[in-house]
């Protein structure tokens, strides 16, 4: 591959390039799923190409191809030249990257078990016997279960003379249970909303998560629901479950905390971002309590946002984002790294995939766990009036990531430290900086588990992307609950 | 670009490596290019040419699929046996019928007639577009943010593209299309305006006149006033009225019926909307784009899905009208056909109608018309982060964006701060005032319509944001 990419530089070097990268992805994949009893899709997929980056003239330019043959990979980085020609006819200053050390790098992900050398047999009979168990609830009248690989081998080298080979895995796995009765359709999914719990691990993930153990419990809870009473309105104190407060960090602090987001560079789709430049280590952004970093490093856990490089050859890093409550950092680029008086990228640069231009994603934000002593059951102990909601069902916040408002799956009405009665269709909504000060607690590091969200988009062409949130089950104040149901 | 032999003849390569009872192939891909600029910069700028190839084996009622981009023979192989290996282990699904011959494809016939014929969708010019003529575009629309005062961001984007598929029993057929679009974003100090526009044919995407109308709606916006939250009537652009209207389609699915999973189930030949909706899916309209084909091949025909009101029926695949004759439903959901909407096999969703286009009224009103009727309301130019909150009742919520004004007396008072709404679809689809002509439009969380403007009363905003 090093022959591949050289052939992309050097025509890049010619043709007038005072930058360039090539990245030579082999992406493999493999989609399993069961609904009612039946396969409902069985599917690998593989896709090899690659995409070369340049400056030319000050300006950008991206083209990549499925085409690796000499011919073809010269013509991609000489169509990479043109294009960063073109867009330097409307520009307002060239760019300028921090400055990298070029490395020689080796990375993979440790894997235990290969989830491709697994069985698809047995795989499809786990799903079918999860099924089973979940359709084996009276009331129970959908039953939906998948079961997720990919592995990513990229090889990364720059005209400053990097050379990476990076080797990814992930997996994800989960379920869910949907009960329909007279003008209601109610949901539970294990172990999390949306395909369930994702890692960058093998297959011991599967292992881990207890599908089969937790399926019926996950199939009475959705019936159950059915009879709830219906989550009330007002203002009210809330625990947030670890996976939903994953979304909540996602949303209200990953993508504002975006750099190019800030910079006003996603603001035709994505948006823009309340963290003006100005906020930087002087927003007050949430409660003493509040501790977030983006970690990509393989210490903070197997997140979908752990590598060993990004694509563009900077080392993963920790950055503190929010320390005691106090806003201290960006997610930020070799580009964008000056605007915030950074001389080094944050290393945050990302791709879908070998023809998609890389570009500024969250990587494992996550909320450090409390330091106390603390367990779910006992925070709900400690709480005399609230509600405790679970499991993702809806989530939406405004391009400036102002108002958000999210729907959970399950609420429990907490009175006087103790679980009452289960509430169906809880919501609640809130403005982010005005939430995150209201955290008064947040469990300890039993309780804290790295969730993974396999579907992010961003940019233009629209690009998908994991991203890791680590979080603990946490307790807000008087937040605005209910009103997703207000006049209706 | 991979043509209709070319890919004959991998076909046929693929048919020697298969030693399945059936092989289906896809093949999709093609040529794409965007320019996206912000801050008055073309600050990213990519093309992409990537051609792939889908393999479907079949084993008596197993079937399972794999995908490469590689078309060597090694790759090709190794995509055969991943498919048949894939298939192989499962316990056969008596529903998997076989794949469809020629005939079979192209005879689907339902009520609301045979698909006539497609428009053409490939337009040389659009096909030949180079980053130059992009940027040229780019360049125009940053002078009118710079005349204006104001910042702007956005995207050109061209493409051509193509779909075919070839099955065992003789199938073969391929469509190729090119798109275009322009989207603009104009940005003042606390307003935004938004427009966007996509055709198959690049001179019919106005990058002048988009960025004209986004930088008068920043300008008109500007220093946005808040107003509570309540129920207004609304004026929803034919963008925003796409983006939450599109919500729904994925429930005009027989197996979304089966699944007890629509928010149809029960209520198909019940009035749910206001008499004056009356909605198609139809490929062959004008101003649609697309395969006239789904993933098994079968053409796609044009399918009456609400007509003044009243749901009439939901879109099928080939299996999934046969397991719907067979279902407790299957009087209660009107004609039972398979319509040409099908996703590739194997897959859980079944189908989806992705070509809708209202129908005209007869009192069509232009915006300008509506607003001049109005006492009290409020324009919205875009929907954003819309997402189901409750499924049954089809609530949605989201927020307003980029160009939200009060309207008072018949006229637009300026900007307001923006809203977040929760609507059932239902209620707002059963309480539309008046509309316009409808037209081609794009938005960001849906797929492009034909949708009109909309004038909606009682339209639910529940809380109001920072900006």
């Amino acid at each position: 591959m090093k022959d591949v990419a050289f052939w992309a530089l050097n025509t890049a070097a010619i043709r007038g390039a005072s930058y360039a990268d090539a990245r030579i992805a082999d992406d493999r994949s493999r989609a399993l799923s069961t609904k009612n009893g039946k396969v409902g899709s069985a599917s690998d997929a593989e896709s090899f190409g690659i995409g070369v980056r340049v400056i030319a003239n000050g300006a950008w330019g991206y083209a990549a191809s499925d085409d690796l043959s000499r011919a073809a990979v010269e013509a991609t980085a000489a169509r990479a030249v043109d294009i960063a020609k073109a867009s330097a006819k409307v520009k307002q200053h060239d760019i300028q990257l921090a400055p990298e050390k070029a490395v020689t790098a080796e990375w993979a992900t440790p894997v235990q078990i290969d989830p491709f050398a697994t069985s698809v047999e047995q795989n499809i009979e786990l799903l079918l016997k999860i099924d089973s168990e979940l359709r084996s609830v009276s009331g129970v009248t959908l039953a939906e279960t998948n079961m997720n690989f990919r592995r990513e081998e990229q090889w990364f080298a720059s005209s400053e003379g990097a050379s990476i080979h990076q080797t990814k895995y992930t997996t994800g796995a989960g379920y869910a249970a949907y009960a329909f009765a007279g003008n209601e359709i109610q949901k539970r999914s294990y172990p999390s909303s949306y395909g369930g719990q994702w890692q960058n691990k093998g297959y011991e993930l599967v292992h881990e998560l207890k599908l089969v153990e937790n399926a019926r419990r996950v199939g009475e809870e959705a019936v159950a629901l059915l009879k709830a009473d219906q989550g009330p309105e007002g203002v009210f104190d809330i625990i947030l479950e670890g996976s939903q407060l994953g979304l909540q960090i996602h949303e209200s602090v990953g993508h504002p905390i975006e750099l190019d987001r800030a910079l006003g560079m996603e603001a035709n789709f994505a948006g823009t971002s309340f963290l003006t430049l100005d906020k930087l280590r002087t927003l007050r952004y949430g409660s003493e309590l509040v501790n977030v970093v983006a970690d990509a490093r393989q210490e903070h856990g197997p997140g979908l946002g752990t590598f060993g490089f990004d694509e563009e050859g900077v080392p993963a890093q920790c950055t503190p984002i929010i320390t005691n409550g106090l806003f201290t950092g960006y997610l930020s680029s070799r580009e964008t790294a000056h605007t915030i008086g950074l001389n080094r990228s944050g290393g945050t640069l990302r791709a879908e995939g070998w023809n998609r231009l890389p570009i500024i994603r969250m990587t494992n934000v996550s909320i450090l766990p409390g330091e106390k002593p603390l367990t779910c059951e006992q925070l709900i102990a400690d709480t005399d009036d609230g509600i405790y909601m679970e499991t993702n069902r809806s989530w939406s916040i405004d391009d400036k990531r102002y108002n958000f408002q999210f729907g959970c799956e399950l609420g429990w009405e907490i009175k006087h430290g103790k679980r009452t009665r289960m509430l169906k269709n809880p919501s609640y909504s809130g403005i982010t900086t005005e939430f995150w000060n209201s955290m008064d607690a947040i469990c300890s590091r039993d309780e804290w588990v790295l969730w993974g969200i396999p579907h992010c988009g961003k940019g233009q062409p629209q690009q998908v992307m994991g991203t890791g949130h680590g979080a603990a089950p946490s307790r807000f104040r008087n937040i605005k609950v209910g009103s997703a149901y207000k006049g209706t | 670009m991979l043509d209709q032999d070319k890919a004959d003849d991998i076909f046929q390569r693929i048919k020697k490596f298969s030693t399945a009872d059936e092989t289906e192939v896809l093949f999709y891909g093609g040529k794409s290019a965007l320019t996206r600029f912000a801050n008055n910069t073309i600050h990213q700028n990519v093309a992409e040419e990537n051609y792939v190839v889908s393999v479907r084996t079949a084993f008596g009622g197993r079937t399972a699929r794999a995908t490469t981009n590689k078309f060597d023979d090694e790759s090709l192989k190794r995509a055969v046996q991943s498919s048949e290996s894939l298939a192989k282990v499962q316990h056969p699904d008596p529903d998997l019928l076989p794949m469809p011959r020629p005939e079979q494809a192209g005879e689907a016939a339902v009520g609301g007639g045979r698909s006539t014929s497609l428009p053409s969708r490939h337009f040389e010019e659009t096909a030949a577009i180079t980053p130059e003529p992009r940027a040229e575009g780019v360049r125009k629309i940053v002078g009118i943010a710079e005349r204006h005062k104001l910042t702007t961001a956005g995207v050109f984007a061209s493409g051509e593209s193509f779909e075919g598929i070839f099955n065992s029993r003789g199938l073969s057929r391929w469509h190729t299309q090119t798109s275009a679009e322009v989207s603009v974003t104009m940005l003042a100090a606390d307003s935004s305006g938004w427009q966007k526009a996509s055709s198959p044919d690049v001179t019919k995407v106005d990058p002048v006149r988009l960025a004209e109308i986004a930088a008068t709606k920043a300008v008109e916006s500007a220093h946005p006033r808040e107003i509570p939250a309540g129920k207004y009537t609304v004026i929803l652009e034919p963008a925003a009225a796409l983006d939450i209207v599109g919500f729904m389609f994925w429930d005009y699915s027989g197996v979304a019926i089966l699944d007890q999973r629509s928010f149809l189930t029960g209520r198909i030949g019940s009035k749910l909307f206001g008499e004056n909706v009356t909605i198609w899916d139809d490929v062959t309209h004008p101003l649609q784009a697309g395969t006239p084909f789904d993933g098994e091949g079968v053409s796609r025909e044009r399918v009456g899905l609400v007509e003044n009101g009243v749901v009439k029926r939901v879109v099928y695949a080939r299996a999934t009208a046969e397991r719907m004759r067979r279902s407790e439903y299957q009087d209660k959901v009107g004609p039972i056909a398979a319509t040409g909407h099908g996703f590739p096999l194997p897959n859980e969703m079944g189908e989806v109608p992705l070509n809708i286009v209202f129908a005209p009224v007869n009192d069509a009103q232009t915006v300008e018309q509506m607003i001049a009727s109005t006492e009290r309301g409020v324009l919205v130019t875009r929907l954003w982060y819309i997402r189901e909150v409750e499924p049954f009742e089809k609530m949605l919520t989201g927020m307003t964006r980029d160009g939200t004004f009060l309207i008072e007396n018949g006229r637009v008072q300026g900007g307001v701060r923006n809203f977040r709404f929760n609507e059932s679809l239902i209620h707002m689809l059963s309480n539309v005032e008046s509309m316009s002509i409808p037209m081609r439009a794009a938005g960001e969380e849906s797929f492009e319509m034909v949708v009109p403007a909309m004038k909606v009363r009682d339209f639910n905003f529940t809380e109001v944001t920072k900006f």
